[in-house]
């Protein structure tokens, strides 16, 4: 589409564009920092409350030979953009078009994390499920079927435990496999009743008019029918040519 | 009924949210949306907030945030 | 484009009908999908014994919640008090032997008698200082309260105390952005970012000063000491242990207080809506806690405080030795300083060592000692005991222990801490006023409590 810079994490402050770029998102005290600690080594700090983290982090870490740069968002409920974090994390993950996105979400309260994903997964279909805190579960004998969950997705589930650093390997092959393209998730997308549908229809094909036919373009379409100005703000400052704003103004 | 209202222990089922606005999409991201089964915990040793089991989470919510769910006792 | 964009959102609001009909479609939608996704793959038996409601059911209840508050505050400061004793007595005594040292070294080299004052009795004095008085405490203090923090309890506090900051006008999750003013303000401030409402979140910024950070605690403890000692109740923690618990319930008292003025006057408005999650507890890592919190935050914070320490120890040392007209230019300015001083029941080389303290509070105690050391004849200071007795030689009592304990909890934040505070609100007139606030609430609490002694004939 026109107007659209080459590289929109510029806009987030990232300016190295030869590594890919991996966010973390997920609800509040998912493990999200414990997990990014992990991964890249960094030692920001964790708490056992929801809100710990609200300055984004950013840190990189190598896998097979593939260096990969990953961004630690606040912790959110939903990415509807009813406050600044999840603003800054919708903003992230549409505009900034990470190569993948990691959902943390909490193996002992996987109903309510499941929310947040799905809406993920109407955005950008490079989401990798990361369900953590899976020693908790275990010790509160909680089993979840996997492989069931993934087939249901449609993405990569991937059960680790930030602490003990379980799974963490196979999270790490499954980011090098998305984000080399090796992986190709296809995830299923939700239907809506038939007047939420129908609308959706009506003004899809303008909208692909101008941001062009992505997958993306049917969660436009839905954020405009909500009448979430937000999002109209988004496109003006991430996808116009004016300069950037500056990493601060962003998660200011 | 209000959720305000729900004694603790017991357990309702979210009827209808009864603001608009930003409170009532707050209460939709946590999970309240009509038909969700929702139990109060505990009290507040000030008596406000309460805490309520949402979805498999504990979450306060003020009385007068709570007041704006409409819910059905559940037996 | 935009023109275009919003000619479709204006279509879009016309397609869906009313406010809030379409997103409360979308998401019922999804909660419903996420609903029946789980039910398929979740499978959870339900546990013998739920120790979460067990715990919840003491730390949150009507007759044990307050309680339990106060005495996990005043055990963490037990702790604290009695833990950093012999640590920093022994600190002092191994860093004042390298003061010795040094001096030797220096005079060996018939080095100037400016460059050693400078150097030694400046610089590395003001280092000892902070390092023997500050680490110990902090080397508790730090991990405690992160393990308090892992364990899942801080939320807790937050559900205990939101009644009274509703009443405040001020916002639930402020009783978190106090704790984090625990370990330091200025990450305080930044905390605030989880209180979502501008008005509320500006009420945190502006009173989260009142909560003595860790560079002010060891001050609290160590002038808690002198009182007690001028008091003639020498040597008991208990007794240290509630002051300063008092100090830290006034603090949050003070507060809630001017959250309200506030909320009643320049932030005028109603509360916002409130929700917080109470995570389950989980026990925490206590060695990988407590490594961390010594190396990452303890250290941290103690470098900070050193940096500023070096210089200011230089700088203090050159006011009290460069004379001007028979007295050094320290002492010209506490004269200044020495009506409004001694009216606070303070003195003019305490409020001088205040202002001059403004980068970091750790300095403020070195300072003090450095103007009257400039004064008198030279001292040993190996500790505490050497401490409270150069204080009490150069006039103090009871009420000047006390008043600085209480200026020390009131009076303007940190320099780091008011640069946060103008990152965070983008103004200087909020951030002027976070200075303001406090400093004219401590001026009047000392004040009156001098006055008031004097009148009761006490002091
Ligand atoms: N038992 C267990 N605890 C974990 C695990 N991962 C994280 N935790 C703990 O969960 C708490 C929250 O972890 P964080 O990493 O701070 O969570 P977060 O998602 O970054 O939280 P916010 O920044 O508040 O959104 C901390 O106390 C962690 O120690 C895990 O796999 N097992
Ligand atoms: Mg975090």
């Amino acid at each position: 589409m026109k107007g659209q810079p080459v590289q929109p994490l510029l806009r987030f402050g990232i300016e190295k564009a030869d590594s890919p770029v991996v966010a973390l998102a997920g609800n509040p005290n998912t493990g999200k920092t414990t997990i990014f600690n992990a991964l890249t080594g960094l030692n920001q700090h964790t708490g056992n409350w929801p809100g710990k983290t609200v300055v984004q982090a950013r840190g990189k870490y190598c896998y097979g030979g593939q260096e990969v740069v990953l961004v630690d968002l606040p912790g959110t409920y939903s990415l509807l953009a009813n406050s600044v974090e999840e603003q800054i994390a919708r903003d992230f993950i549409y505009f900034g078009r990470p190569a993948a996105t990691i959902v943390v979400a909490d193996a002992t309260c996987l109903e309510r994390n499941l929310n947040l994903l799905l809406q993920v997964v109407e955005i950008t279909p490079f989401v990798i499920l990361c369900i953590n805190l899976i020693d908790e579960a275990r010790r509160k004998l909680i089993k979840i079927d996997f492989a069931r969950l993934q087939e249901r997705l449609g993405i990569p589930v991937v059960p680790v435990s930030g602490r003990t650093g379980e799974g963490l390997e196979l999270l790490k092959k499954t980011v090098l496999e998305m984000v080399t393209g090796q992986l190709r998730p296809s995830p299923k997308q939700i239907i809506y009743d038939g007047e939420v549908e129908g609308a959706l229809h009506q003004i899809l094909p303008e909208i692909k008019g101008i941001v062009g036919d992505d997958a993306t373009s049917r969660w436009l379409a839905l954020r405009l029918l909500e009448g979430d100005e937000t999002v109209v703000q988004g496109i003006q400052h991430y996808l116009t040519t004016d300069p950037p704003p500056r990493l601060e103004e962003v998660l200011a | 009924m209000l959720l305000s209202q729900l004694p603790v222990g017991k357990t309702g089922e979210v009827v209808a949210i009864t603001c608009s606005g930003l409170m009532r999409r707050r209460l939709l991201d946590l999970g309240l949306v009509p038909g969700t089964k929702i139990q109060t915990l505990r009290q507040s040793p000030g008596g406000d907030p309460l805490a309520f089991n949402i979805r498999g989470a504990v979450i306060a919510l003020r009385l007068d945030t709570a007041s704006q769910v409409k819910i059905r006792l559940v037996k | 484009m935009s023109v275009d964009l919003g000619r479709i959102l204006q279509r879009a609001q016309d397609l869906s009908c009313g406010e809030d009909a379409v997103r409360d479609k979308v998401v019922a939608r999804i909660y419903q999908e996420a609903e029946s996704l789980a039910s398929e793959v979740v499978m959870a038996e339900k546990p013998a014994r739920d120790w979460d409601t067990l715990i919840d059911d003491v730390l949150t209840s009507k007759r044990f919640g307050y309680p339990s508050m106060l005495a996990l505050l005043a055990f963490v400061l037990w702790l604290t008090i009695s833990g950093a004793n012999l640590p920093s007595q022994l600190l002092a005594r191994l860093l004042f032997a390298g003061e010795e040292g040094l001096s030797r070294l220096f005079l060996s080299f018939g080095a100037p008698d400016w460059l050693h004052g400078l150097l030694v009795l400046g610089v590395y004095r003001c280092l000892a200082w902070v390092v023997s008085v500050m680490l110990p405490p902090m080397a508790i203090f730090f991990p405690l309260f992160t393990l308090l923090e892992d364990l899942g309890y801080l939320p807790r506090v937050a559900f205990n105390l939101d009644g009274f900051f509703q009443k405040a006008g001020a916002h639930g999750k402020q009783a978190l952005t106090m704790s984090m003013g625990f370990g330091c303000n200025a990450a305080g401030v930044i905390a605030c970012r989880i209180i979502e409402s501008p008005r509320e979140r500006l009420i945190a910024i502006l009173t989260n000063n009142f909560v003595p950070c860790n560079g002010r605690f060891p001050t609290l403890i160590a002038m808690s000491n002198i009182f007690l000692g001028a008091m003639a109740l020498n040597g008991s923690s208990f007794l240290a242990v509630l002051l300063v618990a008092g100090l830290v319930v006034g603090g949050i008292a003070i507060t809630l207080v001017v959250s309200r003025l506030l909320s009643a006057t320049l932030l005028k408005g109603i509360p916002s809506h409130f929700a917080l999650e109470l995570p389950p507890y989980r026990p925490p890592q206590v060695l990988q806690v407590i490594l961390r919190s010594v190396f990452d935050r303890t250290l941290f914070v103690l470098w900070r405080a050193v940096k500023v320490a070096a210089p200011a120890g230089a700088v203090a040392w050159g006011l009290a030795n460069i004379h001007v007209d028979g007295l050094s230019l320290l002492g010209h300015t506490a004269q200044v300083l020495e009506p409004l001083g001694a009216a606070m029941g303070l003195d003019g080389v305490i409020l001088l060592a205040f202002i001059l303290g403004l980068p970091a509070n750790e300095i403020v105690i070195p300072i003090i000692l450095m103007g009257y050391l400039s004064a008198g004849a030279m001292l040993e200071l190996e500790g505490l005991p050497a401490l409270r007795e150069l204080l009490l030689a150069n006039g103090w009592t009871w009420v000047t222990a006390l008043n600085m304990m209480l200026f020390s909890l009131l009076h303007f934040p940190c320099g780091t801490t008011l640069l946060t505070i103008r990152k965070e609100t983008q103004s200087w007139k909020w951030t002027l006023l976070a200075a303001l606030i406090p400093t004219l609430i401590g001026t009047a609490v000392c004040i009156l409590v001098a006055q008031g002694a004097r009148l009761v004939g006490l002091a």
